[in-house]
């Protein structure tokens, strides 16, 4: 525990990364451009030589650095690799000229370059990103330094300027997802709170697994969490700091607290509470403790996620018969119904864009993962299983992840990513079964 | 909370165990109407063997219901007439969902449950103190296959006696 701890802790602070632009007298206009609105047919063909070791040290973490480029590029659905078993010209020199015939002569539209130096713990990385059709480099060569156990957040902010240049789009791979790690039989599951790369790499452990964990959720600074805990017997939101691990909660609500979300400018908490026979949406404002009632009425008022801009609430209700979604002010008030489907509708939480809600639907007995505008407005349905549930948006809000539960007295949840094309769905690796994730912003 | 009401389980079922080894051995009627007690006469009214086993400590809701049905109004008339006889006993009403439906909604519904049941022994005179609610929604189902047959079992709130006569 405390090791991972600390691991976690070198990955998110230690590393200091300072990118340098290189060679910027490059300047070019770019005709590889990916659109990621429409859906890409055939995936873009790109190739990523091992990038070069600078020094001895280096050749290991630069193969591995490499990998990891190619791997989280791969995983968009919107690229393909041409393997180095395929590559005609090696790269041996970062400054050389590439050879783009070469590269043009098995199909590789977008060429990364790169090289690798370590010195005494630090990690120097550089590269340049080619379109091998234009024969001209995509944008100036970039450096980032950073600790060497820092290598792979290099290797995501590395992907995630390549991604950014080939797409238009900022990058999302730079960023943390905390889940339930989950053991143990259905009828007795064990939880703990984990935190992992996107991809899945890099996992540590927050809490043992002694009491039951749900929906945590990441702070705007991506250095604290929001959970519900049963720890002290009754379901709690409790907030952590993720690099010392201190828990506070919020003194005693009156009744059980759950389904927790910060305000965007992280100054206060979103949840509801319930006595039992109601459960309402407050607001706990994190410096003076107080509390505002937000949603009144007998009805379950739950699952509240805040406007990227701060000014709205959209959140779950029963009010009218069955679960809907509602969008009210950040200050409570009259709330508009915007769900109007078939079905049940649930978990709504807002695009870090502003112009989407994604949500939980439930109808004929399948659950689904969906999309739809701020107003209602385009329904989009991108999932369907048994149980598929919990969205939570890629901090470029391109892609979505959730989890999803297989039926029967062996079932379990497993965590997903899809595109909000609804193309691109895959299930993202845990050491055990997952549930409930929740993405953080892009690292700084 | 969790480690009392499993050691009220646990209590119960070794109860249950001696029981049936004590009606095997000596005779006991062998109708299974009776429920026996440890010297093999008539079990302790007051015990927590008996709330659980022959007045029942759960009640069944329907799909996204938190009404009590007939069955369920039966089996709470008992509860809060034994409640009513053993003054000292308090309880835990834990109320739960079944796997349809989504976590923190779930949570909320099974809150219903449990205040549903909470509300009723209130009115049969147990007085509020005497009893706290808990949901683990659909945290911890006691059936797990993903058809009715379970869900159906999952769909309840269970009254846990915490303290008081045997605990």
């Amino acid at each position: 525990m405390r090791y991972l701890t600390h691991k976690l802790i070198a990955f998110l602070i230690a590393l200091m990364l300072a990118p340098v632009m290189l060679a910027p007298s490059w300047a070019q206009t770019p005709t590889l451009n990916i659109d990621v609105n429409v859906g890409i047919r055939e995936p873009v063909p790109f190739a990523v030589p091992i990038f070069i070791a600078e020094n001895n040290g280096a050749q290991a973490v630069a193969t591995e650095i490499s990998r990891v480029i190619a791997s989280d590029l791969i995983s968009t659905g919107l690229f393909r690799e041409i393997p180095a078993a395929a590559h005609i010209s090696g790269v041996s020199d970062f400054n050389a000229p590439v050879q783009f015939a070469d590269w043009r002569a098995i199909n590789a539209q977008a060429l990364i370059i790169g090289a690798v130096s370590t010195s005494g713990g630090q990690l120097t990385v550089k590269f340049r990103l080619f379109d091998v059709f234009a024969q001209a480099p995509m944008g100036d060569g970039i450096q980032f330094t950073g600790t060497e156990e820092g290598w792979r957040r290099i290797a995501h902010k590395v992907a995630d300027t390549v991604y950014s240049r080939l797409t238009g789009e900022a990058g999302y791979f730079d960023s943390k997802v905390v889940f339930v790690s989950e053991t143990g039989p259905k009828g007795d599951r064990r939880k703990r709170l984990a935190v992992m790369d996107h991809d899945g790499a890099s996992l540590s452990f927050l809490t043992e697994d002694n009491a039951i964990v749900q929906s945590p959720r990441f702070s705007p600074n991506n250095r604290e969490i929001l959970y519900t805990s049963y720890e002290s017997g009754q379901p709690r939101v409790v907030l952590m700091d993720i690099f010392t691990l201190q828990k506070r909660d919020f003194g005693d609500l009156q009744g059980m607290s759950f389904a927790p979300r910060f305000s965007p400018d992280g100054t206060r908490v979103v949840l509801s509470i319930s006595n039992g026979s109601n459960t309402d949406i407050y607001a706990i404002d994190l410096r003076s403790g107080a509390r505002t009632q937000l949603t009144s009425g007998p009805a379950i008022d739950t699952a509240p996620s805040f406007s990227p801009d701060g000014t709205q609430i959209v959140f779950e209700s029963d009010r009218s018969g069955s679960q809907q979604i509602y969008v009210m002010s950040a200050n409570g008030g009259e709330a508009k119904r915007i769900s109007f489907g078939d079905g049940r509708y649930g978990t709504p939480v807002w695009s870090p864009r502003g112009d989407m809600i994604a949500f939980t639907k439930i109808l004929g007995g399948q659950f689904h993962i969906g999309i739809m505008r701020t107003d209602g407005s385009n329904e989009k349905l991108l999932t369907r299983s048994f149980l598929d549930e919990g969205p939570t948006w890629s901090p470029n809000g391109r892609v979505l992840m959730f989890f999803r539960e297989t039926p029967g007295a062996d079932g379990a949840p497993q965590i997903y990513a899809v595109d909000i094309s609804g193309r691109n769905l895959r299930m993202v690796n845990t050491p055990s079964f997952a549930s409930d994730p929740a993405w953080s912003g892009l690292l700084q | 909370m969790r480690q009392l009401s499993k050691a009220a389980a646990l209590a119960a079922l070794l109860i249950t165990a001696a029981c049936s080894n004590t009606g095997g051995l000596f005779g006991g009627n062998g109708d299974g109407t009776d429920v026996n007690g440890l010297n093999g006469g008539p079990i302790d009214e007051s015990s927590i063997a008996y709330f659980q086993q022959t007045i029942g400590d759960t009640v069944l809701f329907q799909v996204d219901q938190h009404t009590l049905t007939p069955e369920a109004i039966a089996i709470l008339n008992q509860q809060a007439a034994w409640l009513n006889a053993n003054p000292t006993a308090t309880v835990l009403i834990e109320g739960h969902a079944d796997e349809q439906g989504t976590r923190d909604y779930n949570t909320a519904l099974g809150g219903r449950r449990a205040n549903a049941v909470s509300a009723y022994l209130v009115s049969q005179g147990v007085a509020d103190n005497r009893i706290q609610i808990i949901s683990y929604g659909k945290e911890r189902p006691l059936a797990v296959c993903s058809s009715e047959t379970c869900w159906s079992q999952n769909r309840r709130a269970v009254t846990i006696v915490t303290s008081g006569p045997g605990v």
